[in-house]
Parts: C-alpha cells; sequence; structure tokens
C-alpha cells in the first residue's frame, strides 16, 4: 500500500509537467487504436462486403495492370494480332497470387518470358488483386493451409509424389527440379527454393508455357505429394557428393574436362620446372 | 662431334652447315648434388609422402567401416560422408604416391644428359635374305602346291569355321513381326492418368492441360488380383502405348481431312513416343501448342497433327482418336493408325501432306 500511494504521489507531483497531457493523449489514442485493430478483422471483414478489396484492387490494377491487360482485364491485342497482355477473366486469384506474388507481374519489359523478381506489391495488395480478377470471371482460389500441409506426408506418399514429379514435371523442370531450357529463349524454373504455395498455384494455373494440371485429374492430393517429394528433396543430403547444380550430364561434362586440362597443365608446369635453381647453379660454378 | 661433349661455346664451326650446331648447355648440378644436407632433406620428403600415402590408405579402410550408408547414411558438409571421405582418402593416397614419385626422380635419381642417335627401322639386308629363304623353304617342304586334296580341305575347314558365328546371331531375333505396328490401345479402351489410374472426363480438363496418360488395361487386374500386365511385358507395352492428352482451344485445331473428329471438345491424344529415336516426350508450350523432345530438338505442333516443324524427327507424331464413352469417360476410338515411335526399314515412308 505504501508503495502505490508512494507511485500516485510521484504521477501526481508530474500532472503539471508539460509533457504530461501529451503523453496522457498518446496513452488513449494507442489503446484506442489497438482495440479497434483487435477488434475489427472479428467484426467488420464478414460484414463489410468484399466490394472495398475489389475497388481498392480495381484502383491497383487500373495503376499497375490495365496498360497491357486492358481496362476491364479484357486484354490488348496488337494489330498483328500478338496478344499483348492475356485477358484476365477466369484465371482466377490463384494466378494473381503466383505472378504478382514471385514478381513475374507485372513485366519489367516484353520479353521470351517474365522473370522472377522480389515482388512489387504486399501481400494485402496483392490479395486485392487477386479479388478484383476473381469478380471478372471464377477461377482457382488461392490455396488455403490446409490444402498446402505436407507436414505429415508419410513415406508412402512422398514416394508417389515423386512418380508422379518423374511423370508430368521431369520433362520441363529436370529430374531434380532444377529447371531446364525450352525454345526461342525462354526456360522452366529452378523448383528449389519455391514456396509451397506458388507450387500448387502453379500447377492449378498453368502460367506462360507450363500447361494446367486441373484438381480434377491431378487432385490436390496428388498435388500435395509431389510438394511433399520435392521438398524432402531440397532437405536430402546429396550423397554422391557435389551436385554441379543438378543439372545433369553438361555439367558434369565440363568438370570433368576441366579436371583433365588441369592435369595436362599440371603435367607441362612438371616439365618445364628445372630441379636446378638460380642460386645454387652460381654454387655449383664455384665448385 | 661427341656425345658427352657439353662445352658447346667451345665448338669449331664444321661441315657446310649454316649454322653452329650450339651442343648442350652447360651442365650444372642440382643442390641435392652438392649438398648431402639438400640431399638428406629430400630423402626425407619422398619418404615423408610415401608415408602419408600409407596413412590415407589406413584412413580409406578406417572410413569404409566407420561411416553408415544405407537409411541411416551419415552427412558431411550435406553430402554423404561415406563417399566423400572414401574418395579423398583414396584419391590423396595415390596422388602423395605420384608426387613422392616425381621428387624422388628429379631431386635424387641421376640427372646426366643423354643422347640416343636414330637408327634405320628396317632390318639388315642378312636378315631380309634369311627370312625369305627360311619361308620359301617351309612353302616347298609342306608342298601345298603338290597336294592339292590337303589345300582345298583346309580352305574348306576354313571357310565352315565361319557358319558358327551366323548361327550364333539367330539369337538377336526372333523377328519383330508386326508388334511394332500395334499397341494396347484398342476401340473403347479408356484413357487414364498415368501413376493413378484415374479414369477422365472432358470437362475435367481445362483449356491449356496437359495429361499423361495410359491405356487403362495397365491398372486392371484378372480376377485373381493379378495385374494383366506385369514385368518386362508391361514396360514392352508401355514402351509403345503412353500417351498425351493436350486441350487447346478447338478454334486454334486444323485437323487433316478424315480427323476432324478424333478430337473431344478440343482434346487430342497425341503419343508421348518421339518418332526420331523413341524418346518418351511431354515439353508441351501450353501457349505456341509445341511439343519438344529434350533429346535431339525435335519440335511437333500438336495444334497441327503432330507435324515436325523443327529438329531431326522425320515423320509426324502419330494421334490417337478419342470419344466419349457412355459414362462420359475419354476412350480411343482404334489403335493408332499407324506405328509409333522411331522409323524402321519395312516402315510406310509416307508421311501426313
Amino acid at each position: 500500500m505504501r508503495l502505490t500511494r508512494k507511485i500516485s504521489a510521484r504521477l501526481s507531483t508530474g500532472r503539471r509537467s508539460r509533457f504530461a497531457a501529451p503523453a496522457v493523449l498518446l496513452i488513449a489514442l494507442l489503446t484506442v487504436g489497438g482495440v479497434v485493430a483487435v477488434i475489427s478483422p472479428a467484426s467488420s471483414a464478414k460484414t463489410e462486403d468484399d466490394a472495398a478489396t475489389i475497388a481498392k484492387g480495381r484502383d491497383l490494377f487500373l495503376v499497375g495492370c490495365a496498360s497491357c491487360h486492358g481496362m476491364n482485364g479484357e486484354g490488348i491485342v496488337t494489330k498483328r494480332g500478338n496478344q499483348y497482355g492475356p485477358p484476365l477473366a477466369g484465371v482466377g486469384a490463384a494466378a494473381v497470387d503466383f505472378q504478382v506474388g514471385t514478381g513475374r507481374m507485372p513485366m519489367a519489359q516484353p520479353g521470351a518470358q517474365a522473370l522472377r523478381k522480389d515482388p512489387l506489391y504486399n501481400d494485402e495488395e496483392i490479395a486485392a488483386l487477386g479479388a478484383f480478377v476473381q469478380s471478372l470471371g471464377p477461377g482457382p482460389a488461392v490455396p488455403t493451409d490446409e490444402e498446402l500441409d505436407i507436414a505429415g506426408a508419410t513415406t508412402e506418399e512422398i514416394v508417389r509424389g515423386g512418380q508422379f514429379f518423374r511423370t508430368n514435371c521431369t520433362a520441363c523442370h529436370n529430374f531434380a527440379g532444377s529447371g531446364g531450357a525450352l525454345p526461342k529463349g525462354k526456360f522452366a524454373p529452378s523448383l528449389v527454393g519455391v514456396s509451397a504455395k506458388h507450387m500448387y498455384e502453379a500447377m492449378v494455373t498453368g502460367p506462360q508455357q507450363m500447361p494446367v494440371f486441373s484438381n480434377n485429374v491431378l487432385s490436390p492430393q496428388d498435388k500435395r505429394e509431389i510438394i511433399a517429394y520435392l521438398k524432402s528433396q531440397e532437405e536430402a543430403p546429396s550423397y554422391g557428393g557435389f551436385t554441379l547444380g543438378s543439372i545433369g550430364p553438361v555439367a558434369e561434362g565440363l568438370f570433368a574436362w576441366l579436371g583433365v586440362g588441369v592435369l595436362v597443365g599440371g603435367g607441362i608446369w612438371i616439365c618445364s620446372q628445372t630441379a636446378r635453381s638460380k642460386k645454387n647453379s652460381k654454387k655449383g660454378d664455384a665448385a | 662431334m661427341s656425345a658427352d661433349d657439353n662445352s658447346g661455346h667451345e665448338l669449331e664451326p664444321f661441315g657446310d652447315e649454316p649454322i653452329p650446331d650450339p651442343g648442350l648447355p652447360e651442365h650444372l648440378p642440382r643442390p641435392t648434388d652438392v649438398d648431402p644436407e639438400a640431399e638428406k632433406r629430400a630423402e626425407r620428403q619422398v619418404a615423408t609422402l610415401f608415408g602419408l600415402s600409407s596413412l590415407f590408405a589406413v584412413l580409406f579402410c578406417v572410413s569404409y567401416f566407420v561411416f553408415d550408408i544405407g537409411d541411416e547414411t551419415d552427412e558431411f558438409l550435406g553430402m554423404g560422408a561415406s563417399n566423400v571421405f572414401l574418395g579423398t582418402c583414396l584419391g590423396l593416397a595415390l596422388l602423395c604416391i605420384g608426387i613422392g614419385a616425381i621428387q624422388w626422380s628429379r631431386k635424387l635419381m641421376s640427372d646426366h644428359e643423354i643422347v640416343e642417335y636414330r637408327h634405320s627401322a628396317s632390318s639388315p639386308e642378312e636378315d631380309r635374305v634369311e627370312a625369305v629363304a627360311a619361308l620359301e623353304e617351309g612353302i616347298a617342304d609342306s608342298g601345298i602346291g603338290r597336294r592339292p586334296l590337303v589345300r582345298n580341305s583346309l580352305i574348306g575347314a576354313m571357310a565352315f569355321l565361319g557358319l558358327p558365328a551366323i548361327v550364333a546371331l539367330r539369337d538377336l531375333g526372333p523377328l519383330p513381326g508386326d508388334s511394332l505396328a500395334h499397341t494396347v490401345w484398342k476401340k473403347g479402351m479408356r484413357v487414364v492418368q498415368d501413376v493413378d489410374g484415374a479414369k477422365i472426363k472432358p470437362a475435367d480438363m481445362v483449356i491449356g492441360q496437359l495429361v499423361n496418360a495410359e491405356p487403362e488395361v495397365f491398372f486392371e487386374t484378372d480376377s485373381e488380383g493379378h495385374h494383366l500386365y506385369e514385368g518386362a511385358e508391361l514396360q514392352a507395352e508401355k514402351a509403345k502405348a503412353a500417351v498425351i492428352l493436350v486441350r487447346m482451344h478447338p478454334d486454334d485445331i486444323t485437323p487433316v481431312d478424315g480427323r476432324e473428329n478424333w478430337g473431344v471438345d478440343g482434346i487430342l491424344c497425341y503419343s508421348k513416343i518421339c518418332t526420331h529415336v523413341g524418346c518418351p516426350i511431354s515439353l508441351w508450350e501450353q501457349q505456341t501448342h509445341h511439343l519438344l523432345c529434350p533429346c535431339h530438338q525435335s519440335t511437333f505442333d500438336l495444334a497441327d497433327n503432330g507435324k515436325v516443324i523443327f529438329g531431326p524427327a522425320a515423320r509426324h507424331l502419330p494421334q490417337l482418336p478419342l470419344a466419349v464413352d457412355a459414362e462420359g469417360y475419354l476412350i480411343a476410338t482404334s489403335d493408332f493408325t499407324e506405328p509409333v515411335g522411331p522409323s524402321y526399314w519395312e516402315r510406310d515412308r509416307s508421311d501426313l501432306t
């Protein structure tokens, strides 16, 4: 009791300080703001219509995407008949989350292929863009955490995932998932380090040249097994030693031939050296 | 000039050679030739290298037993410890012997310049005369000219020795007959996804979709639960029957005469086996409709009847005609209408025009 009285006495002595009013105001604002922040997602996200998110997404779209995809996402076709930006009705929020979330969209410039880079939009903005594109026509939604849960994958599931991977994916993405070349400057990117969500979205939406693997044929369970297999491969040690990028005989052959060259160079170097040093040859002369 | 004359600068110019023979450079001794201390040191270096080699050989044996492989593989810097240490120890053991031998020869073995003159490659005249005489004497003694029976029967024996080699070639057979021209596909057989055998309805596929597919018969079992195709027979049939299903916008597809109804709503089915040397191919670019073979870059346009648009393949990719059965699943309406896979001699050479 004496302690609390002491503290209140000290506080009351400071109440006339010129810092007192701003401090009280700041505490009050933080409290009210915090309470609002805690309450609002629970109460308003459901009741407040998605229209606001879609409107926000549309605003972002008009600024960042419409120059290629058209004001309403209808796509733009050039005079020669080439597609400048494809129509977006029906591509779904999953396509937006993949393309914008991996930084492929917006493209820096037209080219053979959109390249992965740091994303330009934050998660909230990507969700808003996704909501807007989803509103143009229904398409695949962003997968939920349950659809991506690979933590409990059994060995059987991982082995089956490997079979699906070798049958459907290795043709382009290489046997170790480290990517491969396609005609005319295009390429299948490496899958090492790609998040489970982006892999799932790529399979569902078929970005750029990649074919679609729809959930009706390659079920969500099959996709989860493929992702579980790839993640288990990322964690597995390379038993044979250096992988040299796991890109197959090109890297391995280059390494072997460089090794042969180093050996030949070493042999020439040994033969070109003399065991008689200059210093000692003088000594020899003297002797 | 003499071979052991190594004071070249003292030589007189001789004969009509435009430039005098400079001879050998002055012979200089190595440190190990004149300094017993250096010689001892080199000896110790060589012995140390050979000793290190023995040590690494023993370490190889130790790591063979110490590091686990299989299910409980030991790791070292993210690699299999057994492989890394076995390779490193054996490599260093060999390298140390090599370096030691070079050090030995360069520092301790004799260091004198030697001249070796070239000699004529042919044998002396008397040896050649002697050899010809011996040959002629042998011919006369065997009487190969006088005894035609012996000579002819020997020639016959040599000829018949070729027969076993020819008969053994039969093991390359039997001849394939017409098995190259047929697969297990037949009218009404469902097209199912590879690996899990999932049946496919046209509505399951969206535009731009690729399915790596097989005939359903590979997933069927008989009354006792055994698969109809197993082991080597399964592999042999799979190698011919594997297909890919792709769905494109129907307006993009330009079928040749007679193939107008081979697809279902833009879904087409093609052999997965490249017509060049038979690699399985499923690198399909959904926007260009091109199918690329990773082995030799043959490229087929699946919107245009699988025609070759690039690369060494000589023929279009065979197409499997599709339909839908009563339950709504995709089926084949016949076998392939032409042999799948690489060309062979007896094959019909015609291609799509």
